[in-house]
């Protein structure tokens, strides 16, 4: 398998190909980043009966730009206290994996150029999504590291938190890929989108059941640190957390890297769970319709995630950990035991259902039991202040 | 999480998007000011042109701010300025000072001050900043001069007394609605502003109420007009 752009060897030609493309989709990005931007703002503003940005451009399209001149033009400011290498270095870390992920997903279909045949993404490396969870697990090192660099309380806060949440959530993650591995047999993530292919009841979201993508929805939600899992920045507690010391470009490209794993996630949604650019096509401009396909179904996500942060408050520090560690991931790994069971026979899967219900009332026991034992411990008065609260 | 009924959330702010903006595109577009709005002062004349303020300085003793400066001056026999002994012959309102409270409108013997709704002003200058009687007058037909720096609008200069003739004159609630009150310059006598009695007639005072202005803006879950 692999790329068969590089089946004949490569030559010039290729490597114009590679280069273009990898020219073609960073542009894009970047462009939709910007309309990211201005559509995050004006659909929550829609939600909050408010109008949203109107002056720049029509419909204030270029407020984004505006934006981004006035952050480019202001005063960068390095704090004394900060790790300067580090403290420059992390806007960097948290963008590279936004940019890197994207490469990955498959934005259409094949086309024919100058006899290569060259697939519309940018990279199909057989690791495919694998590299996905390990990029993802270096955008925690830059979220961490810019807090952690800046030398001072509130970010220090935000990155811890960044980084517990992050891992917390890798797991429901992972878990939650793997099901779809399972049931595409390949990590690459061409061969994924080809599994999902002719009927949309072929999607992974159909064939594997809501749950993973679910899971898959919610941890990408908190690994990206999107509102209702913004406890990284906190704007009301912590004054922006692990971006506080940030100013002017770097703080542009933390701002930057945030609606990048927007778009990015939500693509890497729809690649998994929703066929890629699996859609009805015509004859005419074959090779437009999966790209339009593809664009329409990370726009629906897109907005679903602005609906998300429009009507859910921030969770709580403890019903984060609770939410990722109690539900999600013990969720995640029954559904996964159970599409694998499934997959090998139908007595298995029944098997793996038991197994999940009597590891289920094993963790609601063991949760029971911490409890009694955390209520003893404290004193009558202080359980009654708990309850109260 | 259950307790909070998850999903109304998400219902309520996909509605959210179908209702009417409440913002309003403020510098093009002006809401409706409230009717007792405290905005620039006027110093009001009588139907005859004659001016009502008297020199008796109450407005500057009572201003909190001390930001009102006034001198009487003995009228002119043959030529007088107001109707009585004495006028207001140096008149200063120091605009970076007032804090609008209308006390001296309430300390006015004469009705001679009042204030405007207008309240967009900036200066460039301090000597803009302080209003003089050239400025406060208002002009022959009654209403307030429109100086380069002030923001108004249609419309926005015909209500200038409307705080005062909110009040009953004897501050009791059995004359609300009495006119208490002398004409002014291209007005006449003017109509009572309607109070809580329900004796009010907006199409005379030409006041819209507060209440009117908010609703038309506000959706109809929180008690407004607006679909």
């Amino acid at each position: 398998m692999g790329d068969p752009l590089f089946s004949a060897g490569i030559d010039l030609g290729v490597l114009i190909v590679v280069i273009v493309k990898a020219l073609v989709a960073f542009g894009l990005l970047l462009v939709s980043v910007m309309l990211m931007i201005w559509f995050e703002r004006k659909a929550i503003s829609g939600m909050q009966v408010r109008i949203g940005p109107n002056r720049a451009g029509p419909f204030g399209l270029f407020q984004t730009l505006a934006d981004g001149t006035k952050l480019f033009f202001k005063e960068d400011l390095i704090p004394e206290q900060a790790d300067r290498f580090v403290f420059v270095l992390a806007p960097y870390l948290t963008l590279l994996p936004a940019f890197l992920i994207f490469s990955i997903v498959p934005v259409g279909g094949t086309v024919t150029i100058a006899h290569h045949i060259v697939e519309l993404q940018v990279a199909d490396p057989p690791i495919g999504i694998l590299f996905l969870l390990a990029l993802s697990s270096v955008a925690v090192y830059g979220v961490m590291l810019a807090g952690w660099s800046s030398g001072s309380k509130y970010p220090l806060i935000g990155s811890v938190r960044a980084s517990a949440q992050m891992i917390s959530y890798e797991a429901a993650l992972g878990l939650s890929i793997i099901a779809v591995i399972l049931e595409s047999h390949a990590l690459s993530l061409r061969a994924i989108v080809n599994s999902q292919a002719p009927h949309f009841w072929d999607w992974n979201i159909i064939r594997l059941g809501l749950v993973p993508f679910i899971i898959f929805f919610i941890a990408s939600t908190a690994e990206t640190n999107r509102p209702p899992f913004d406890l990284a920045e906190g704007e009301s507690e912590l004054g922006g957390g692990f971006h506080t010391e940030y100013s002017s470009i770097r703080f542009s490209l933390f701002f930057l890297a945030e609606f990048m794993n927007t778009i990015t996630m939500s693509a890497v949604v729809v690649t998994l769970f929703f066929g890629g650019p699996d859609g009805p096509g015509f004859h005419f401009l074959a090779w437009l319709w999966p790209i339009l396909w593809f664009g329409a179904k990370t726009a629906v996500f897109c907005y679903v995630q602005v609906w998300i942060r429009a009507s859910l408050p921030r969770l709580r520090y403890d019903q984060l950990m609770e939410l990722g560690w109690k539900k999600l991931i013990p969720l995640s790994l029954a559904w996964m035991l159970i599409v694998a069971g499934v997959l090998v026979d139908a007595v298995w899967g029944f098997a793996m259902i038991g197994l999940s219900l009597v590891g289920y009332l094993l963790i609601l026991r063991a949760s029971k039991v911490s409890r009694i034992r955390r209520i003893s411990a404290l004193g009558e008065s202080t359980m009654q202040q708990r309850i109260g609260r | 999480m259950a307790r909070l009924n998850f999903f109304g959330g998400f219902k309520q702010s996909l509605k959210q998007v179908v209702q009417p903006r409440v913002t309003v595109q403020y510098p093009k577009v002006k809401r409706v000011k409230p009717p007792r709005l405290h905005g620039r002062h006027v110093l009001n004349r009588y139907e005859d042109g004659m001016e009502k303020c008297i020199g008796c300085e109450l407005c500057a003793a009572v201003c909190p701010a001390d930001c009102i400066y006034v001198r009487g001056a003995d009228n002119s026999p043959e030529n007088p300025t107001s109707p009585g002994e004495r006028f207001g012959y140096v008149y200063e309102i120091n605009y970076l000072r007032c804090i609008h409270c209308d006390l001296c409108v309430e300390a006015c013997p004469t009705e001679a001050i009042t204030e405007t709704k207008m309240f967009e002003f900036s200066f460039t200058s301090r000597a803009d900043a302080i209003y003089t009687k050239k400025e406060l007058v208002v002009d022959d037909e009654g209403r307030p001069q429109h100086l380069p720096w002030e923001d108004w609008r249609e419309g926005e200069d015909r209500y200038t007394s409307a705080w005062m003739r909110a009040t009953s004159p004897a501050g009791s609630a059995a004359y609300e609605g009495e006119v208490g009150w002398s004409a002014e310059l291209g007005y006449g006598v003017r109509y009572p502003e309607g109070g809580q009695s329900g004796k009010r007639d907006d199409s005379k005072t030409g006041n819209i109420s507060i209440r009117e202005v908010a609703r038309n803006k506000i959706p109809v879950r929180f008690g407004g007009k607006v679909r």
